[in-house]
């Protein structure tokens, strides 16, 4: 083991890698720009290279959404920084009741980063921009001196507009309300945490790192009666549900038994002592819907390919516990949150 | 997922539930001295099921909980030193020694790092002449061989940059210690499984031939739990004694004869101090004095630290970790001692028999 405090990078010469000149703003950086930043995102907007993008006119309600990507490594099974830069703020709107139009990304780099390395994220970008139907409209490079970032960290702020109805929000959770999940929970923080600290685990965990956009296809004829949606990132699905247990006053209650998780993840997890409810997805959202149309929300997802969609629990008259989880033995006991970031334990 | 969901077979569980229920004509007193042991029997609801059946008790098994204080600033101070790099489980960094903890420590400016298994220590520092590397290694029977296997390690490749600072401690001389206190009652022990793996458990015939107390060896999964205090029960309830093997998947009488060897021609037996309990004989391992070049204790020229008594009003955790206490008798528990400001180590650790019940006590929103 390498102790994984880096991906495993190739061997570069000086010239190969990004030095603090490339962000001087001399012909090194116009050169970073035009022939590889602008070259791989190329679109209409962003060729303009004005200090604003010019987006136009537009009838709908506007929405925005910002978020920075530090995940180390930057590669790591089933993901790279690049597209989940892109999937994880298209999520952000999505989820939100956006149709997602466009980004703006800001690299910081690390001197010293192998122009490979970034070339390879850009194209990453690149391809997930197509994937979720958006472009890069604007963007901003810096690059700053060794050990002053992990090699490259992203920012995206994201452009939707408005669908017709949007979900009323968490506050709107009500008693009897169902809560699902679109997939195995975990998926991402396990496959991370695996390739950082060099688990050589086979086969290994992947990250579940997606746009939800066929999920949200899918759900479009029922969103009217969906109450909020949340794709269950940092601090995993247990984070959510915290959340909205504070928002609508309600408890929520979920059955451990009923929430898919992997066999890779449940391996990992049993080993290390984690529990996978606190830990992050990248393609996975929970939903609080009105219990009438539970079964019809699984059923659309099923049909669309999401197998592993399940009910997991419901929302409840609050007593003094805001999330509760039924175990083994059918007894309901308090869900409580980690302080801080989970920690694997000794034995 | 095999060896898993069979073991958590509800069912099952509810049937020996009944069994046991049924067959406890008496309030037992069965303790566990394993923090993954206590953990599952609260997290799977087996102590609720069986309040007012069997008093479940939890003995000092939680490695992280029994180490003392002062042996925390030890590393600590460690980290801060020029050059020296200290790796630990990540289940060290929280705990609290006298004056700081290793996550302030490391906030602080030391140089501390979490690892999975001490060999991860060994490549470290062989990638990495320049530092001197020290892992801290605490832990129970069953981390033992992992870091003597370290120190092997080091030896072979030559390393003069790796060194343990140890706290290891055995469970049975806990366990002795425990029956000759006046002040706790214990009718059956479950032995934890994974010590046993290790160790075997031949010599627990000794604890049950001078106490007439049954040992129960006893996996983690649920229904390994609830399996293990049935046997008790029924041995308690038969005047029967003796040492029952409920793990056999795992466990054998002999143990683990190499893991066992690794660690005797590394180590040897010394008399070892232990959070809340003081210093017990023959619990602890110190490296031998052929491989004291891997020592930090004497790398670094350390004197031994003083022991500090910990004793407060507020905090009884050596009641605790004695078994003596259980976490919701304390009178700290839950409002002066909680895991975001906790008073002691079994309210820390992961492992700890504080954090078990916490996370189980309702808790009224704001008050964290």
């Amino acid at each position: 083991m390498n102790n994984g405090l880096d991906c495993p990078l190739p061997q570069s010469s000086p010239s190969d890698v990004v030095s603090l000149a490339h962000g001087e703003g001399s012909g090194l950086t116009r050169r970073l720009i035009q022939d590889r930043i602008k070259k791989v995102l190329t679109n209409p907007v962003l060729d303009q290279l004005g200090d604003a993008a010019l987006l136009g006119e537009c009838s709908r309600q506007v929405m925005m959404t910002t978020d920075s990507f530090v995940v180390s490594p930057l590669k790591f099974p089933g993901g790279d920084i690049g597209s989940m830069a892109v999937y994880g703020t298209v999520n952000d709107l999505l989820v939100s009741g956006a149709v997602p139009h466009c980004l703006s990304l800001s690299l910081i780099i690390e001197e010293g980063l192998p122009l490979s390395v970034l070339d390879e994220v850009l194209e990453n970008i690149q391809r997930a921009c197509e994937e979720c139907g958006v472009f890069i409209a604007t963007g901003d490079t810096k690059v700053v001196a060794r050990g002053e970032c992990d090699l490259l960290f992203i920012n995206t702020t994201g452009i939707g507009f408005a669908r017709d109805v949007l979900p009323l929000g968490p506050a709107s959770i009500e008693q009897g309300d169902e809560l699902i999940v679109t997939g195995p929970i975990g998926q991402h923080g396990i496959a991370v945490l695996a390739c950082r600290n060099g688990l050589n685990f086979t086969p290994p965990p992947l990250s579940d790192s997606k746009p939800l956009v066929a999920e949200l296809a899918a759900l479009e004829p029922l969103m009217p009666r969906v109450r909020c949606m949340r794709d269950a990132t940092r601090g995993g699905v247990g984070a959510v549900l915290q959340e909205w247990a504070e928002s609508s006053g309600c408890t929520l209650t979920f059955r451990v038994q009923d929430v898919p998780v992997s066999l890779e993840v449940r391996a990992v997890s049993e080993l290390l002592g984690l529990d996978p409810m606190h830990v992050a997805c990248e393609g996975t959202m929970v939903l609080a819907v009105n219990s009438s149309t539970a079964k019809d929300v699984v059923t659309a997802l099923h049909n669309a390919g999401f197998p592993c969609a399940s009910r997991i629990g419901t929302a409840r008259e609050r007593d003094i516990v805001p999330v509760t989880c039924v175990g083994l033995l059918g007894q309901e006991q308090p869900f409580q949150e980690p302080l801080g970031a989970p920690l694997p334990r000794i034995c | 997922m095999k060896y898993v969901d069979e073991f958590r077979d509800s069912q099952a569980a509810s049937k020996i539930l009944a069994s046991i229920r049924q067959l406890a004509k008496r309030r037992w007193r069965i303790m566990d001295v394993c923090g993954g042991q206590t953990h599952n029997l609260v997290k799977y609801g087996i102590e609720a099921a069986l309040e007012g059946v069997v008093d479940l008790i939890h003995g000092p098994g939680c490695p992280v909980c029994v180490t003392p204080a002062e042996v925390i600033d030890v590393a600590c101070e460690l980290s801060q030193r020029s050059g020296v790099v200290v790796m630990s489980f990540g289940d060290m960094l929280r705990v609290p020694g006298v004056k700081t903890s290793l996550n302030s420590a490391r906030a602080a400016g030391g140089n501390i790092r979490t690892v999975y298994s001490p060999v991860e220590a060994v490549e470290f520092a062989r990638s990495q002449p320049e530092s001197e590397v020290v892992f801290f290694a605490v832990g129970f029977e069953t981390t033992i061989p992992a870091t003597a296997l370290a120190v092997k390690q080091a030896a072979a490749l030559g390393l003069k940059n790796f060194s343990l600072l140890t706290h290891h401690v055995r469970v049975l001389p806990a366990m002795l210690q425990l029956m000759q206190g006046q002040d706790i009652e214990i009718d059956a022990f479950l032995a934890a499984g994974h010590v046993c793996t290790v160790t075997g458990f031949e010599d627990y015939g000794t604890l049950t031939a001078e106490f007439s107390v049954p040992v129960v060896i006893t996996g983690f999964e649920p229904l390994d739990l609830l399996h293990g205090i049935l046997r008790a029960v029924s041995l308690l309830e038969t005047s029967e004694c003796g040492v029952v093997n409920e793990y056999a998947r795992s466990a054998a009488a002999g143990g683990n004869v190499a893991a066992m060897q690794l660690v005797d021609e590394i180590y040897e037996v010394v008399n070892q101090s232990w959070r809340g309990l003081g210093v017990i004989p023959a619990s602890g391992y110190a490296i031998r004095e052929c491989f004291q070049r891997f020592d930090a204790q004497r790398r670094f020229e350390l004197s031994a630290p003083n022991h500090v008594n910990e004793s407060s009003s507020e905090c009884r955790c050596g009641d605790v970790l004695q078994g003596k206490l259980k976490p919701l008798e304390c009178p700290a528990f839950g409002t002066k001692c909680r895991p975001e400001h906790p008073l002691g180590a079994p309210m820390v650790s992961s492992e700890g028999a504080c954090a078990a019940y916490i996370q189980i006590q309702p808790q009224p929103l704001g008050t964290t």
